[in-house]
């Protein structure tokens, strides 16, 4: 069941804003997880877990280090869910 | 089934690509009733795995290098099970300087040792009064026979690990307890990609082993675990059994 991307950004802030505290609107598309969100590895790794959980994809770990940005895990989880 | 009616506690559950993951999920499907630990900031992404399990396991918390975890760590396990068979020991860390041979200091080695071989003892002697009716104790080393690129102070932590084991195996083999490990090849876990310069490590390994070895696949490591957490060992304790693709056996 394919989601939009809107959706998948909402659904993602949440799941952010679980893990770190941050506000769901700072978690903007063009927001850098380590640089901006300053997210470290560990709540990264959460962060993917909890997004396979509640996408219903997998997110391999080879393509974790090139999901720099929120919209690279929103199009990568967007394609993922085709 | 290989492992029918066990009780076990299976630590080191961190992604489904974990070794102890697999150990978990073959013991299960092999008949046991498993546990898991994880702790700190790893609790929540452990608990979130443990549902990809093919029976959802409970995750207690453990950090093996806090005294008050492994005090109360029996009473913790019993609320979920009302004695232990086994339990996995795959737990290992060092901090980033332990991975410079030369620059090391004795702080980071010691935290390396800590986490990494004490912790064996440490664990088992938590496990102890769970495992009246002896019971079998499986940990997961990186040979440590030899030095390796970039693994530097977590080998020596692993010559230490390998030593206890054969201290535990004769101090608890009079219980009834067997103490063996499983020295598998590179597989990339999120801990092996976590040490700087995995990739070096894990090498040529697939061309020098003879039946070859694929670093993705921790499936026959888990195996061994699990041979080793049933009965098929009665009279093995001490051991290292190596899952390597027989790398370990060839010269140059």
């Amino acid at each position: 069941m394919a989601q939009s991307e809107q959706e998948i950004l909402a659904g993602l802030a949440e799941i952010v804003n679980e893990e770190t505290g941050l506000e769901t609107d700072s978690v903007q598309p063009d927001k850098s997880f380590t640089e901006d969100l300053d997210i470290d590895s560990l709540s990264m790794m959460t962060i993917v877990v909890n997004a396979e959980e509640k996408f219903g994809v997998r997110i391999p770990d080879d393509e974790v280090k090139n999901l720099s940005t929120v919209k690279d895990a929103v199009s990568f989880i967007h394609s993922a869910q085709g | 089934m290989l492992l029918e009616g066990k009780k076990l506690l299976v630590t080191g559950v961190l992604m489904d690509s974990s070794i102890a993951f697999h150990v978990a999920k073959l013991a299960q499907e092999q008949g046991a009733e498993v546990v898991l630990s994880s702790f700190g900031r790893t609790m929540k992404i452990t608990s979130t795995i443990a549902k990809r399990l093919p029976s959802p396991a409970p995750v207690i918390e453990l950090d093996v290098t806090d005294q008050e975890h492994l005090d109360t760590l029996a009473a913790r396990l019993g609320e979920h099970v009302d004695g232990l068979d086994g339990v996995l020991h795959s737990i290992g860390f060092a901090p980033q300087g332990a991975f410079s041979f030369l620059d090391a200091s004795w702080e980071d080695v010691a935290t390396a040792m800590q986490a990494s071989a004490y912790s064996l003892k440490a664990l088992a002697v938590a496990a102890l009064p769970l495992m009246e009716e002896g019971g079998s104790l499986v940990g997961l080393t990186f040979d440590a026979k030899f030095a390796w690129p970039v693994y530097d102070w977590m080998g020596v932590a692993k010559a230490a690990f390998e030593s206890t084991s054969r201290y535990l195996a004769r101090d608890l083999g009079p219980k009834g307890i067997r103490c063996n490990l499983v020295s598998a090849g590179p597989i990339g876990t999120t801990a092996a990609k976590s040490i700087p310069g995995f990739e070096q490590l894990a090498g040529s390994w697939d061309d020098r082993a003879p039946l070859g070895w694929d670093r993705a696949d921790p499936v026959p490591a888990a195996r061994a675990c699990a041979a080793l957490l049933s009965d098929w060992f009665p009279a093995t304790t001490g051991e290292i059994v190596h899952v390597d693709g027989g790398v370990h056996a060839m010269g140059q």
